[in-house]
């Protein structure tokens, strides 16, 4: 901290405005605010600190804000759409008189006044080719403004086409209206002035319908950077205080009211609430929170309040990553952009070269006036050509699908992932966590005559509650769950891979496998078959035997996630091949797989061998898309086509996965599929459209149509026609902002 | 075809050799980036109509920084993609943007526009 070393009279004291090294017996001038001195290089400095004293003076963000340029390039969008409304304006009122007065013969007053031929008519000529100086001076300054620098990289643009047109016209009637001699008949002395200025006014109409349209294609990404709450209430020195969200640090306890946003990542560690992460997950139904829980920043707290210690801020919160990664994305290239690319390298030139040879063949071919036709047929090709309509196709699809996915919790990490996300045959999902829960629940409680349910989970759990094994809690939060209170259990006794042993409420109790109630010579009796038929099932079925007599089963397994059934048959419905891939024997795994509707079950496939099953479906021919945690599964995720990782709360810039699913819903990989589905489609309609009319649009211009129906487009329809094209991407683009799923629920 | 007709056709298709030649014909010449003592290989490019340099000659393996500058408003060149690298910026006008990566592998790579419109090659070494 720069500050702090100044106040300890250090050798060398920093200048608070430039940041500049100073010593402070050198320094220009110093200033005191409480206990802290300030030193300035120059009076400039010191003449801005004490003006922004306040703000100079004051700590400072300790953390970096989320996207502070944003507003700026909003700004610089906003400005350049004035500017360019503005430029539209002025071309489009110099060009009402410039239209009348190029063809007075059309206009019966004028028709009199200004003859054909007369010396009248080429002053006023004369005085119409001074105004439209102004006009591509400014309105047109665009196109001129770095031609030059593109010229000297021997590189042409749309702008650069537009700017040979405009200005071919109007030398041409400059010409025209000096030296009318020089040509060989008085027809062909004609202005063009009003091809200059209306072709102006109608593309810089374009550009800006264009810019406002682009605007909104990012709409998505300012909704999420508009979701980051102002402020954070925190407790520091026992005080409670609101603080800049930017000044909150890690490990800073955070207070949060109902209603509240939350305004960083971190732990809940005290109180409980519900909280609405739909705004992140996009799962619409609010999360119930306890201490322990991760909360995630910028969600909404609904009803009640909690204190929970910051562990992610700044750029490293959830929404910060989430943001980064959504930004990163809409500028990635999706691969059918490349073939666009190397199209637009040739367009340009292609298009110079089609106009000159058009005009050449119209001089020497063409019906009389020739020299007119060429030059209308030059400027028409030049201007209708549209390598934006091109260029923009795919970029703008991409920003809004991708901002689409993000507002549903589903993030995809490049264009590439989108393009070959659409195109999946077969999915695999990974059974543990991503169709199940990942974490075992009590789901069968079985008692032998002579004993009642409620007695066989009550002493289960009661020994349970002693032990560390992943099933006893789940045992345990069964029996809470029912609200049987559990007693004290006595001498509890682990046996190492067999199962527990304790006294509980008088009764000698032993919990586990079949193996530790034989050495102990109990009977199973009817119990064994039954413990037979809901392993069948997949889940882990474990003895109870009281006082030396079988007296139950309890069973818990890894449940499946309430939508995942739904899910798999959406992705199903859209022609996807679902595989569920396991570490279960294949009885276990055939029979979950039945409960859940896989096509294909992978059972017993060892947690290394993941990517080896993902690669063998490939080779099969297949485009593989693998679900799983991210974690355990990166080689698989790594391996597959597309790798989707199933969220895990806030961390979310999983680099393994191509789409990471913020909720862990199977639903998101349906809308992930469903999404890139409708942008591809877009981007192909945006590319055949953009296509299309080019290559129908530059032959018209050439005057294909002409000797066989007589037709010939105008440099200003062309303008027109140029103009709509690229807004038409645009807006077709835009058309995806309102999308919805149709499988994904 | 009258001696106007033959002049017309010859001015013609020499202004289309000449077209040709002029976007797509051999190029020379290209930037070195500098060595800085971070280890980084530099190079500053403004963004004009054009990326001047248009052409960088970097090593592989070791990172580069590529210090964008934008001097124009129109929006075509308000982004710079990296296709190869996975690397993308906006340009805001007027700012210098760092565009950092590490080229492993010797070859050509392009960076361009969003929209492809402006080029620029990467000569990897």
């Amino acid at each position: 901290m720069p500050l702090d070393t100044a106040t300890k009279q250090p050798t060398l004291a920093i200048d608070p405005i430039c940041k500049m090294e100073i010593g402070p017996n050198s320094a220009f001038a110093s200033r005191q605010i409480g206990a802290e001195t300030f030193y300035f290089c120059s009076a400039q400095c010191a003449h801005q600190f004490d003006q922004e004293k306040d703000q100079a003076a004051s700590p400072g963000p300790a953390t970096t804000a989320v996207a502070p340029t944003l507003t700026r390039e909003e700004q610089d969008q906003a400005r350049e759409y004035q500017t360019l409304v503005k430029k539209f304006w002025f071309a489009a009122t110099i060009s009402v008189p410039v239209v009348a007065l190029s063809y007075p013969s059309f206009i019966p007053v004028l028709r009199d006044l200004l003859p054909a031929g007369s010396l009248q008519l080429r002053i006023v000529w004369g005085l119409l080719g001074l105004m439209t100086i102004p006009v591509m001076a400014w309105s047109g300054s665009q196109f001129f403004i770095g031609i030059w620098a593109a010229l000297k990289h021997r590189q042409a643009n749309m702008h650069t086409l537009i700017a040979i047109g405009i200005s071919a016209a109007w030398l041409y009637s400059g010409v025209a209206v000096l030296f009318p001699d020089i040509f060989p008949a008085m027809e062909l002395a004609e202005v063009f002035y009003d091809v200059t200025t209306v072709v102006t006014a109608l593309v810089v109409l374009g550009l800006a319908l264009e810019l406002k349209a682009k605007g909104r294609t990012s709409e998505a990404i300012k909704k999420l950077i508009g979701l980051q709450a102002k402020t954070a209430r925190i407790i520091r020195d026992g005080k409670e205080t609101d603080i800049p969200v930017e000044e909150v640090l890690v490990n800073d306890i955070v207070l949060v009211r109902p209603g509240e946003k939350i305004p960083v990542d971190g732990t809940l560690t005290e109180g409980s609430s519900n909280i609405d992460e739909s705004m992140i997950t996009g799962e619409s139904i609010p999360v119930e929170k306890h201490v322990g829980d991760e909360v995630i920043g910028s969600t909404m707290n609904q009803t009640g309040s909690f204190r929970f210690r910051a562990t992610k801020v700044g750029k490293d919160t959830a929404l910060a990553q989430i943001i980064r990664l959504v930004q990163d994305a809409q500028g990635s290239k999706a691969p059918i952009q490349r073939v666009v690319d190397k199209v637009s390298h040739y367009f340009v030139p292609t298009v110079m070269i089609l106009a000159v040879a058009s005009a050449v063949v119209w001089f020497v071919l063409g019906p009389q006036p020739a020299l007119i036709y060429a030059l209308i047929v030059f400027v028409t090709t030049l201007i209708i050509a549209c390598p934006c309509a091109l260029g923009l196709a795919t970029p703008t699809s991409l920003t809004v699908g991708i901002g689409k996915g993000a507002e549903h919790g589903i993030l995809i990490r490049s264009g590439d992932a989108l393009q070959t996300a659409q195109r999946l045959q077969t999915i695999v999902l990974d059974k543990t966590g991503t169709i199940t829960k990942g974490k075992p629940e009590l789901t069968d409680v079985v008692a032998e005559r002579g004993f009642d349910e409620g007695t066989v989970l009550r002493l289960a759990a009661a020994v349970e509650r002693n032990s560390e094994h992943p099933l006893a809690s789940a045992i345990v939060e069964g029996a809470q769950a029912r609200g049987l209170v559990l007693s004290e259990a006595l001498g509890f006794n682990a046996v190492p891979g067999h199962g527990v042993e304790a006294e509980v409420e008088g009764y000698q109790v032993l919990l586990g496998n079949a193996k530790l109630l034989t050495d102990q010579v109990i009977g199973l009796g009817q119990l064994e078959i039954k413990a037979r038929q809901i392993a069948d099932l997949g889940k882990t079925p474990m003895y109870l035997a009281i006082d030396g007599q079988a007296a139950g089963i309890i069973a818990a397994a890894d449940t499946v996630k309430p939508d995942s059934v739904a899910a798999i048959a959406a992705l199903k419905r859209l022609g996807i091949e679902v595989a569920m891939l396991t570490g279960d024997n294949r009885r276990t795994a055939e029979a979950i797989g039945r409960e859940v509707g896989v096509d294909r079950v992978l059972a017993e496939v060892l947690p290394q061998d993941k990517a080896h099953e993902v690669q063998k479906l490939q080779l099969e021919g297949k485009v593989v898309g693998m679900v799983g945690d991210g974690i355990n599964d990166a080689p698989a995720l790594a391996q597959a086509d597309v790798g989707l990782a199933i969220g895990t709360g806030t961390d979310v810039a999983i680099e393994a996965a191509d789409i990471t699913l913020i909720s862990g819903s199977l639903n998101g990989v349906v809308m992930a599929v469903e999404i890139s589905k409708a942008t591809m489609r877009n981007v192909t309609q945006n590319l055949f459209g953009a296509f299309i009319y080019n290559s129908l649009g530059i032959p018209v211009a050439m005057g294909i149509l002409y000797p066989m129906l007589g037709l010939l487009l105008s440099p200003i329809l062309a303008a027109a026609a140029m103009a709509a094209s690229s807004v038409t991407v645009v807006t077709n683009a835009n058309r995806l902002r309102g999308w919805k799923p149709k499988e994904a629920f | 075809m009258t001696p106007v007709d033959f002049v017309v056709i010859t001015a013609g298709l020499l202004l289309i050799v000449g077209i040709a030649w002029f976007f797509w014909g051999p190029r020379q010449g290209g930037t070195r980036a500098a060595l800085t003592s971070g280890g980084y290989q530099e190079a500053m490019i403004l963004v004009k109509g054009g990326y001047t340099p248009d052409l960088i000659v970097v090593q592989h393996g070791k990172p580069v920084r590529l210090n964008f500058r934008r001097e124009e408003t129109a929006s075509c060149s308000e982004m710079v993609v990296f296709g190869d690298f996975g690397k993308s910026a906006k340009l805001p006008e007027g700012e210098i943007v760092p565009v950092e990566f590490v080229p492993d592998k010797p070859g050509e790579y392009t960076f361009a526009c969003q929209m492809g419109m402006l080029h620029g090659k990467l000569i990897v070494e």
